[in-house]
């Protein structure tokens, strides 16, 4: 397969995906756009106007970085989960193994689709955000790189997750009882110098911490931890989540008998 | 001449220790109609896994067109298509995309792939349905569906697991034209059906496999020649005489009106049709009893599991 031949099937997939989520974006973009203007009510402007600044900034400026994050890196995961696991649930994936392309464009077809789920409810959600607080980018360059690297790891994760999930309940289980609490102890509600100081060593444990934090950066420039080091876990984690996922195609890990 | 697919001495064990196929050499010649036959479990679906590398081999080689997949498996992809058993599509998608997203699979460009889903959807009688969601067609219409989805690259290799399960015999007949057209364009095709008077009428060469081991494999002529008996059911207009014989055949009654007699190869239907003007009975219908090759495939089937 020549490289033209290959993008053409790189935007199959990537036109497959975003034409799935589109076609039910009553399930997948108003849900958490949804959500996450409670959030902005409830905890940006009833609560947070009784908590007052944070980091030097109006509690909803404050919490409005990590809103927006936390409908990105769910809705990538939840995306390629969804997507692959129904492939695999119907056997539709058989398509894909039975033709030429190889593994890696089917893994950036798939990571691809979650990015622009992602990235389309990140940006509702900031349209949304719009109407509860003043939003002024710092660097938009960071803003942006964070985000769309934040969106590829979730992708991924989800897509690991898809490979190993049994059956429908199994790719509820990590976004119930990983990430959700990964997000929440992430510094999306609070700044971790807030913690003790064991906490907050601990919370540096959470990948989250430094996407959260990365993108606050880039919005408000502020951040609790070392912009460049954020950037290092990002990458690094990325690294290994793709060579692990391509590792798991390549072997055909419940894919092939 | 290289072969359209050449596997030499294929194995499949399975993580649970079951051998599903121990070893199994197996040549298709290009342009051939090729039927693979055998019991369910016997390892069809499992050898044709292999060659489109949904199932991987413990053991052996396949070539495709000369291309070994162990070296170049995406050149050998490319010509291959496959119509699975099951229905294996996404259900919520449209019929038009379903074909054209598998020929942007393999590279086609969008345009291409436009054009060749319509032809292929026309063919197949399926182009008013291209718009519907692919869960709300018939049976017949999925199995067609598959089969285009399969040709929209135009492989040069179709392989098809069992095309017509399910389908109603007017459909059936359909795609057994079509699929002659196809063949006789060049495009080498190997058939899996447990409808043996299907791989009758449209193959060539046939292989049989029974539990994991070619136990057949010639010309379909050569193999139904192998035939040493065959019984044919007579219907009578009247009523059959009281002590009806057949020279020294064995004679089963069915009803007054219908008897069956058993003919070793080479006995002369002449000779019996003598005895039945002579007793008086007047024939108005004659057929086989069974179709030839499922009676030949239940005898080789028989002997090799007595054998075992």
């Amino acid at each position: 397969m020549d490289n033209k031949a290959k993008f053409i099937a790189f935007q199959t997939i990537v036109t497959k995906e975003v034409r799935r989520f589109m076609r039910i974006w009553v399930q997948t973009i108003v849900p958490p756009a949804i959500t996450i203007m409670l959030y902005f009510i409830i905890f940006g402007n009833l609560i947070g106007s009784r908590i007052g600044e944070m980091g030097g900034f109006s509690y909803m400026e404050f919490v409005v970085p990590g809103l927006i994050m936390m409908g990105v890196m769910t809705n990538s995961y939840s995306n390629v989960v969804s997507s692959f696991f129904n492939a695999r649930f119907q056997r539709h994936v058989d398509e894909m193994l039975v033709s030429p392309l190889p593994n890696y464009i089917i893994l950036l077809g798939f990571v691809c689709g979650g990015v622009a789920r992602g990235l389309a409810v990140g940006l509702v959600v900031t349209i949304l955000a719009t109407f509860f607080a003043d939003i002024s980018v710092y660097n938009i360059w960071i803003t942006i790189s964070i985000v769309v690297l934040t969106s590829i790891l979730f992708s991924l994760a989800g897509f690991i997750n898809a490979v190993f999930a049994e059956s429908f309940d199994d790719i509820s289980i990590i976004p119930t009882f990983v990430l959700t609490p990964l997000i929440y102890l992430g510094g999306v509600f609070y700044s971790i110098d807030l913690l003790p100081e064991f906490w907050a060593n601990l919370s540096q444990l959470n990948p989250i911490l430094y996407m959260v934090n990365g993108f606050r950066y880039g919005i408000l420039g502020v951040s609790d931890i070392n912009i460049t080091w954020a950037f290092t876990m990002i990458v690094v984690f990325i690294v290994a989540a793709f060579t692990y996922s391509l590792h798991l195609l390549n072997s055909g890990k419940k894919l092939r008998t | 001449m290289v072969a359209a697919l050449s596997i030499s001495q294929l194995e499949k064990t399975y993580p649970n220790g079951f051998q599903a196929l121990k070893g199994i050499d197996l040549q298709v010649n290009k342009g051939d109609f090729f039927a693979l036959l055998g019991p369910n479990g016997a390892g069809k679906s499992t050898t044709i896994g292999v060659i489109c590398s949904l199932v991987n081999k413990t053991g052996g080689k396949v070539s495709i067109f000369g291309v070994d997949t162990d070296e170049d498996f995406s050149t050998a992809k490319n010509f291959i298509g496959v119509v699975p058993q099951e229905f294996n599509f996404n259900m919520f998608e449209k019929v038009f995309n379903i074909v054209v997203t598998q020929a942007g699979y393999y590279g086609m460009p969008l345009a291409l792939a436009k054009e060749r889903a319509e032809k292929y959807l026309k063919q197949l009688g399926l182009w008013d349905k291209k718009d519907e969601i692919a869960r709300t067609l018939s049976g017949g219409m999925k199995r067609r569906l598959m089969i285009a989805r399969a040709l929209v690259h135009e492989p040069r290799l179709l392989i098809l697991d069992e095309p017509t399960a399910g389908v109603d015999i007017e459909i059936r007949r359909s795609m057994w034209k079509f699929l002659q057209q196809i063949n006789e364009t060049g495009t080498t095709i190997i058939l899996t059906t447990h409808y043996l008077e299907e791989a009758e009428t449209l193959c060539r060469n046939v292989a049989i496999i029974n539990n994991g081991e070619i136990v057949a494999n010639s010309s379909m002529k050569s193999l139904l020649k192998k035939m040493d008996k065959q019984t044919f059911i007579f219907d009578t207009k009247i009523d059959l005489p009281e002590n009806f014989t057949v020279l020294d055949y064995e004679v089963e009654i069915v009803d007054p009106h219908c008897f069956e007699i058993t003919l070793n190869q080479g006995d002369s239907l002449n000779t019996i049709v003598t005895c039945f003007t002579e007793a008086g009975v007047e024939v108005v219908s004659m057929r086989n009893k069974s179709n030839r090759l499922e009676e030949l495939f239940m005898g080789l089937v028989e002997d090799d599991n007595n054998g075992q």
